[in-house]
């Protein structure tokens, strides 16, 4: 008696949480839905009524769409495989014993504490300007011509500066894997006459599987979405306009509700494309 | 073939010497166990010989060359851990074969190695499961099967049955220990139980902060304790200290007698006592004395049909040629 009472007490206590974040999600998908199927321009007439499919027809066939999602996908798989890499390395060199390791620790978690737009402008003002940066300094000191790193190397940029704000991210998960691993698994591998590369390749790597995975899942849902680093430093140009960016730019800088809501619609699909895939490909690293 | 001499061995952690100098042989074919409380320094040692550790002074020789600068994977010596250190992320039959493919044996001859080991170990039903899906005694028999496919020239033992339950812990040091017949290869075990000690070596190592009190046969140990230490240590249940008059009459520090040594009767003995706790094995029965003006508690082991209660006075007869003499030193004199 008293479970089910308390049961139904439970429930009626965590209603007002579930439906404020049904509700929270639930509005804009139906308002992105809604305004997908109008002809919708704010400041040129307003809502000029429905259209069918033709906003998803026109995002779909505009010249700028493939490009928006190569760009997209090359900044995810760019980031991802950069701070996987990394930061295992990373996580290794941190879980030896050292002089002054917790200050080392937490000025390697340091850089996922800035906001993206500051982080971005510092890269972009101090080290990538072709006049002033550091870099340009650097290359000037061994007598390179400095790189107009936002112009000429666009993508390669944009990718730096996000690995930059993610390898803490990827280096503190790993980092907690690896100090789990039980070490008499790492001496007997070394008794099984495996030599130090091998004992990574057959005892580390799988031992940190896992949390590669939650890695690669997490980063892959906030890395879909990037959109202050691109805004305060390229703006879209040169070929970094991704797809959430172009949503932006449909929506504001052409004023297209419309049209945009369908990019949104088209944005949702290809995350739950990619989400399952990687579930396919790591996610049964998770049952194991 | 698998002779290991150490010799002056010491071993420093920072300004800690865990162990000083110390030298011991370990002759080919021999079970030796590593016997000592917790703490005592007889991991380490084992650590030491299997390269683990890095010597501070001294060296090590198996089979009469130098092996002290020897990376452990080069020593010829197989581990068993006490966590079973198996890789859970590989079928029994891959961890079985780690070794020989980290030694990169063709195929033919690794299956044939696999197969065999299995065997012996009873594993051949499950050689395609994980060790998650095992339990303790089948991962315990997959450790060891991972230790004898690369035919070693000595075994290592950290503690490995004090991760299963007692009825599996008798199993398991029976299998060990025949194991050991059939291969009839070095083997060296740590343990902190005296009882799995006694039961499978050849030659007892008896450590106290990482010195050898005793090295020795088991019934050597038992027979002729060099020191208190030893005599407290080895035996169960422990042997009896008594200080005073009564070990004066003899000349001696402190007399010892162990608790099978000793005769209880209803009326007539050399000590009496009151009966505080009685343990009824079946086969024996434990008395714990109070009360007998000796030591605070004297045990005693008696015939398990021998039954006195909470409080009875009963008397002692000590048998006189099995009590033991220790001078002032703790040492035994005869």
């Amino acid at each position: 008696m008293a479970t089910q009472h308390s049961r139904s007490v439970a429930r009626l206590m965590m209603a007002p949480a579930v439906v404020l974040l049904l509700g929270w999600m639930l509005v804009p998908l139906t308002m992105t839905l809604y305004f997908s199927f109008k002809k919708y321009l704010p400041l040129r007439g307003g809502d000029l009524g429905w259209v069918g499919f033709d906003n998803y027809v026109r995002f779909v066939s505009s010249s700028s769409f493939w490009p928006a999602v190569q760009a997209t996908l090359v900044i995810v798989g760019g980031v991802l495989v950069i701070t996987v890499i990394l930061g295992i390395l990373l996580a290794m060199l941190l879980d030896q014993p050292m002089w002054g390791q917790g200050v080392v620790r937490i000025l390697v978690i340091a850089p996922f504490f800035v906001m993206p737009t500051v982080s971005a402008l510092v890269w972009k003002n101090m080290f990538m300007d072709p006049v002033n940066g550091l870099l340009a300094h650097l290359w000037r000191f061994f007598g390179a011509e400095p790189i107009s790193w936002l112009s000429e190397a666009s993508m390669t940029s944009i990718v730096m500066i996000v690995s930059w704000q993610w390898l803490p991210f990827a280096t503190l998960i790993l980092l907690t894997a690896i100090q789990s691993l039980d070490s008499e698994q790492l001496e007997a591998a070394e008794m099984d006459g495996a030599p130090v590369l091998k004992r990574f390749y057959h005892i580390i790597l799988p031992h940190l599987g896992r949390a590669i995975t939650i890695v690669i899942l997490i980063q892959t849902i906030f890395l879909l979405s990037i959109f202050a680093e691109i805004f305060v430093t390229t703006g879209g140009a040169f070929g970094t306009r991704t797809l959430t960016y172009m949503i932006f730019q449909r929506v504001l800088e052409s004023q297209n509700v419309g049209l945009g809501s369908a990019g949104g619609v088209y944005a949702i699909i290809l995350a739950n494309i990619v989400a399952i895939f990687l579930m396919r490909i790591v996610g049964k690293n998770l049952d194991a | 073939m698998g002779r290991i001499q150490l010799k002056s061995v010491t071993k420093s952690f920072g300004d800690v010497e865990v162990i000083p100098p110390l030298d011991l042989t370990i002759e080919d074919g021999e079970f030796t166990v590593f016997v000592g409380p917790s703490g005592c320094g007889k991991s380490t040692l084992l650590r030491l010989i299997a390269g683990l550790e890095d010597m501070t002074s001294g060296s090590i020789d198996i089979d009469g060359a130098d092996a002290t600068d020897v990376p452990p994977a080069k020593r010829g010596l197989a581990m068993v851990f006490q966590s079973y250190a198996l890789y859970p992320h590989m079928t029994v039959r891959k961890n079985i074969a780690f070794p020989l493919r980290m030694a990169k044996l063709d195929q033919a001859e690794i299956d044939k190695r696999v197969e065999g080991a299995a065997s012996v170990l009873n594993l051949t039903d499950y050689l395609d499961r994980r060790p998650g899906q095992l339990s303790g005694g089948q991962r315990q028999r997959v450790a060891i099967g991972r230790a004898i496919v690369r035919e070693p020239a000595a075994f290592l033992f950290d503690e490995p049955l004090s991760n299963l339950d007692a009825a599996l812990r008798v199993g398991m040091r029976l299998e060990i220990s025949e194991l050991h017949e059939r291969l009839a290869t070095t083997m060296i075990y740590v343990t902190h139980d005296q009882v799995e000690a006694m039961t499978m070596a050849d030659k007892i190592v008896v450590l106290q902060a990482g010195v050898i009190e005793q090295v020795g046969s088991p019934l050597e140990l038992y027979r002729t304790p060099r020191n208190l230490f030893v005599a407290g240590f080895i035996g169960s249940p422990k042997m009896n200290f008594i200080e005073g008059p009564e070990a004066e009459k003899l000349g001696a520090q402190t007399i010892g007698i162990r608790p099978e040594h000793i005769a209880v009767s209803e009326s007539e003995g050399d000590w009496s006592g009151v009966v505080s706790v009685s343990e009824h094995l079946g086969s024996d029965t434990f008395f714990h004395v109070h009360e007998t003006g000796l030591a605070e508690t004297i045990t005693v082991r008696a015939d398990g049909e021998v039954s006195f209660r909470h409080g009875d006075r009963i008397h002692l007869t000590p048998r006189s040629d099995a009590i033991h003499r220790f001078d002032a030193k703790g040492l035994r004199f005869e």
